[in-house]
């Protein structure tokens, strides 16, 4: 029988939309019945995924999206094995290759994929559930209505029951039903959803199996290192290429030029940054080769027009603009300015800071890359192999610097050791590329320690002067943010400035925002929760600060700005709501014994924030001794993100990114002088260790809203809760990051 | 170039490499063995922790003229048995994250049980201080080191 033949127009639609990439669905269609190693495939373009099922009864999901520690591998097929009926332990995860053409857009950032996925996941599993009923009524000869799928079998109220994989090929002939007709499971009766599952890689991963960017090996393939420019849009003139080449261990050393057609992004926020940058390339036997080669080298730059930016410097021309005051207007607010001049109003007036900071991935930035001449007329192919959040995005490199056609690049996508927003960026491909392309060998680029920070795509540092007004009777009057941040070509870097959906000004009505932007040429990127995790410090602390000023206690003034309970944005559930809002906020009170006595020297501190359509509370404890060595106690979260899919996942995700929040505020900075980066390594730019963790408390409160992401936004209040509870313990008010260069010491 | 004679995992391999190339080299560009991970090349983050006759070392600082005793890898961490305790107890707790620096968390954390089957907070904070994680999985590492405690005890009556 042909399957073509028996298909509906939409389910014909989505055949076609296959045809020319969808080499795994043409193989199910064309020989259903052989059935030797795949009885059932499903495939969409529009279901984003896939679904193999096994005559033994294995089943097979595809994962499309990049893992990269944010459990994403576990948690999407969890929603597919969930609505299909599957039993978890039958389940069998594998990464998908990279084909935009088939499984739609395979990248991994802004806390995305849980709520872009949830829809297509549940209708891919719903898809194969009634696929499956429809073969076991044929088979059974009973009436599909009394029959229904759960642990991997179809079963029939009489109790007479066939497996999936007894079903899966007759199931693979069922007519593919239509999405708008498809229902779905009650969430009470869920097995898998909301259960808290174990990463499906963590057996490869605890025993050294887990492949990584950096653990290719193709056959051929020659090790590479690459030293571009210490200060940015620099290009090498000349190096010591004969004491280079002579070492031993080493096959080739040249300079590549700046090539900025690499840094055309189809994705906005990425256009420019994966530009080839001028430097030395060095192609050797193996890493430490090419690693003592690259510290012998001895460049001549030019560095006309490249970098001079230099943080000291740029801290005083911020408090420069700060003292004048003026900026670009976002919000006017009502009446800022008579508030800030009534005499009955009680005003303060607070100048905060945040740094650079790096990404500092486990895992240093890598690329193998293999460029192949084509022989006898054949075009020229290249294959890449590495850790990305956008793999994609490398065909486009591929395309704009070398030329070749996206169906002659393939992108092997490797497990990612760590991504926080770095690996969004391709520039370590590029040069892969261009080095392979250049030495005619299959090339594994590994950036050492100190390329992977002086190149890095910084989070970008910033500051803001804040001003702020209570009246007689305690209550907020006026809020007067004035943001300083940096910008490249007119347009501020990501991350930087302010978006309008900062707290408080997005609940409040006498809220003037204005901001000041600032030429920079340092490489700035996507850092966990780009703009929040520096926002939330300045704007929680500076509410707290208010709160003492009015003599109120921090949770009863932060919840009274949230009053009535209300979605910001009618209509958004994506937007801040501020009943959800004071849930959180009343929860981590509970939890954390808001107000309860504190010995001398520790002090409680909380912060509430939005972003990533999450809302969090934290509340951190602190003890500072007289030496300003402080320690994190405790620290407890509330957490409304919807329902939670992976409990386990869930729970790891806050308490990961509670210790980066402390890591980064207590530790870390980045900061420049004459355009070059001065930290090197981990001795300078130092990681939170084992003894420093707090206690994580996290509670979740699992509202009736869309599931929503949760790999950045615990992260935020971190910092604020931790500086305010700081203030309670000592009356030492923190306004700048990290706390070690304000002599805070983390123990 | 000078040949090197090393055990690794229970098998004696050979090397002609540099007398200054670091084990973590030799052990990733020329026996393949891709568990011990890159980090920084100065022994501060414990990504390329090894054992070392039983002792935890940083082989990225550590030449290859230098190793005079048996080299243990993750990959061979588990001897003949199906998987150390600790990586049962990894795998328990949900540990990994991203996964990059787990093999040396728990090359560091068998080291300690190995002299210390019952180790404190205090202990297992002080025997991992040198192993960074950056997506901050440290909670779980305590739990998990914990477990796999227990597991030597359970001999001797005791759950840990």
């Amino acid at each position: 029988m042909n399957a073509r033949g028996r298909m509906s127009r939409r389910e014909l639609l989505k055949v076609t939309a296959l045809a020319g990439g969808g080499l795994m669905l043409e193989l199910s269609l064309n020989r259903p019945a052989t059935a030797e190693e795949l009885s059932t495939l499903l495939s969409s373009r529009e279901l984003n995924a896939y679904i193999r099922i096994a005559p033994d009864g294995e089943i097979t999901i595809y994962s499309s999206i990049p893992e990269m520690g944010q459990g994403v591998k576990t948690a999407l097929p969890m929603i597919v094995a969930e609505e299909m009926g599957a039993r978890w332990e039958d389940v069998k995860i594998i990464q998908a290759p990279i084909d935009e053409s088939r499984f739609g857009l395979q990248g991994a950032g802004g806390s995305t994929s849980i709520p872009n996925n949830i829809g297509a996941m549940r209708r891919m599993g719903a898809s194969a559930r009634e696929m499956l009923i429809g073969a076991a009524a044929l088979l059974m000869e009973v009436d599909r209505a009394d029959l229904d799928a759960r642990d991997s079998r179809v079963v029939h109220r009489s109790g007479e029951s066939r497996t999936f994989g007894q079903l899966a090929a007759l199931a693979a002939e069922q007519p593919v039903p239509d999405p708008e007709m498809l229902s779905f499971k009650d969430p009470r009766s869920y097995t898998i959803i909301g259960t808290a599952v174990g990463g499906v890689d963590n057996l490869v991963i605890a025993t050294g199996q887990s492949e990584f960017g950096i653990d290719v090996d193709v056959p051929g393939m020659k090790y590479a290192s690459y030293t571009s420019c210490p200060r940015v849009g620099g290009k090498a003139i000349r190096f010591n290429e004969a004491e280079i080449k002579g070492l031993p261990g080493i096959a080739d050393a040249f300079i590549l030029a700046p090539d900025d057609r690499a840094g055309r992004a189809s994705m906005g926020f990425l256009n420019g940054l994966a530009a080839l940058r001028g430097g030395v390339a060095i192609v050797g036997d193996d890493s430490w080769s090419v690693f003592e080669a690259k510290r012998r080298l001895d460049v001549k730059w030019d560095t006309t027009g490249a970098s001079d930016d230099d943080w000291s410097r740029m801290v005083e021309q911020a408090k420069g603009v700060a003292r004048k005051g003026n900026g670009e207007t976002l919000a006017a607010g009502v009446s800022v300015d008579e508030a800030l001049a009534d005499p009955e109003n009680r005003v303060h007036e607070a100048f905060y800071q945040f740094p650079y900071v790096a990404h500092v991935c486990m895992e240093p930035m890598n690329c193998t890359a293999a460029y192949r001449k084509g022989q006898g007329g054949e075009p020229d192919t290249l294959e890449v192999w590495l850790g990305s959040q956008f793999p994609a995005q490398v065909k486009e490199i591929a395309q704009n610097m070398l030329g070749l056609a996206p169906e002659n690049v393939i992108v092997n996508p490797k497990r990612l050791g760590g991504g926080f927003g770095r690996r969004a960026v391709h520039d370590f491909a590029t040069e892969a590329m261009a080095i392979s392309h250049r030495a005619g060998v299959p090339v594994k680029l590994t950036w050492t320690r100190p390329d992977d920070i002086h190149n890095d795509l910084f989070r970008v540092g910033g500051f803001e002067n804040m001003k702020g007004a209570v009246n007689p009777d305690g209550k907020l009057a006026a809020w007067d943010q004035h943001y300083i941040g940096f910008a490249k070509g007119g347009k501020p870097v990501i991350g930087s400035g302010l978006r309008g959906n900062e707290l408080p000004q997005s609940v409040m009505k006498n809220a003037r925002v204005r901001q000041t932007m600032v030429d920079v040429a340092t490489r700035c990127g996507a850092w966990r929760a780009p703009g929040s995790n520096t926002n939330a410090f300045v704007e929680q602390s500076f509410l707290h600060e208010l709160a003492v000023l009015a003599g109120r206690d921090h949770v009863e003034f932060l919840l009274e700005q949230m009053e009535p309970r209300r979605w910001v944005t009618e209509g958004n559930v994506n937007a801040l709501n501020t009943g959800r809002a004071m849930d959180v906020i009343r929860l981590v009170a509970e939890k954390a014994s808001w107000g309860k006595e504190m010995p001398e020297g520790s002090g409680q501190g909380m912060a509430f924030y939005f972003c990533h359509a999450a809302h969090v509370a934290e509340v951190a404890e602190v003890t500072v001794d007289a030496d300003r060595n402080f320690r994190v106690d405790k620290v407890t979260v509330a957490v409304d993100v919807g329902p939670i899919i992976n409990m386990s996942g869930a729970i790891g995700q806050v308490q990961g990114a509670v210790v980066d929040g402390l890591s980064t505020m207590a530790l870390q900075q980045i900061t420049m002088k004459d355009g070059v980066i001065q930290q090197d390594n981990f001795h300078q730019y130092p990681v939170m260790r084992i003894g420093s963790t707090p206690a994580i408390d996290v509670h979740f409160i699992q509202s009736d809203n869309p599931s929503t992401g949760l790999g950045e936004p615990a992260l935020p209040p971190l910092a604020p809760a931790v500086t305010n509870a700081i203030f309670a313990a000592t009356g030492i008010r923190i306004r700048s990051m990290p706390l070690s260069a304000e002599g805070f010491n983390l123990v | 170039m000078s040949r090197f004679k090393l055990t690794v995992n229970g098998e004696l391999q050979e090397v002609d490499v540099s007398p200054d190339m670091p084990l973590l080299w030799v052990l990733r560009d020329k026996l393949k063995l891709m568990g011990t991970k890159f980090g920084c090349g100065i022994a501060q983050c414990g990504a390329c922790t090894v054992h070392l006759d039983g002792a935890a070392v940083r082989s990225c600082t550590l030449p290859v003229s230098a190793v005079t005793g048996a080299v243990t890898t993750i990959e061979g961490l588990a001897g003949t048995g199906d998987l150390h305790p600790l990586q049962a107890a990894w795998i328990e707790h949900d540990v990994p994250q991203c996964g990059y620096c787990q093999a040396g968390q728990i090359m560091s954390a068998a080291a300690l049980l190995a002299t210390n089957s019952r180790p404190a907070d205090e202990d297992i904070d002080a025997a991992l201080a040198g192993n960074y994680c950056r997506c901050g999985t440290y909670v779980r590492i305590r739990k998990a080191v914990h477990t796999a405690a227990s597991f030597y005890n359970a001999d001797a009556g005791d759950q840990g």
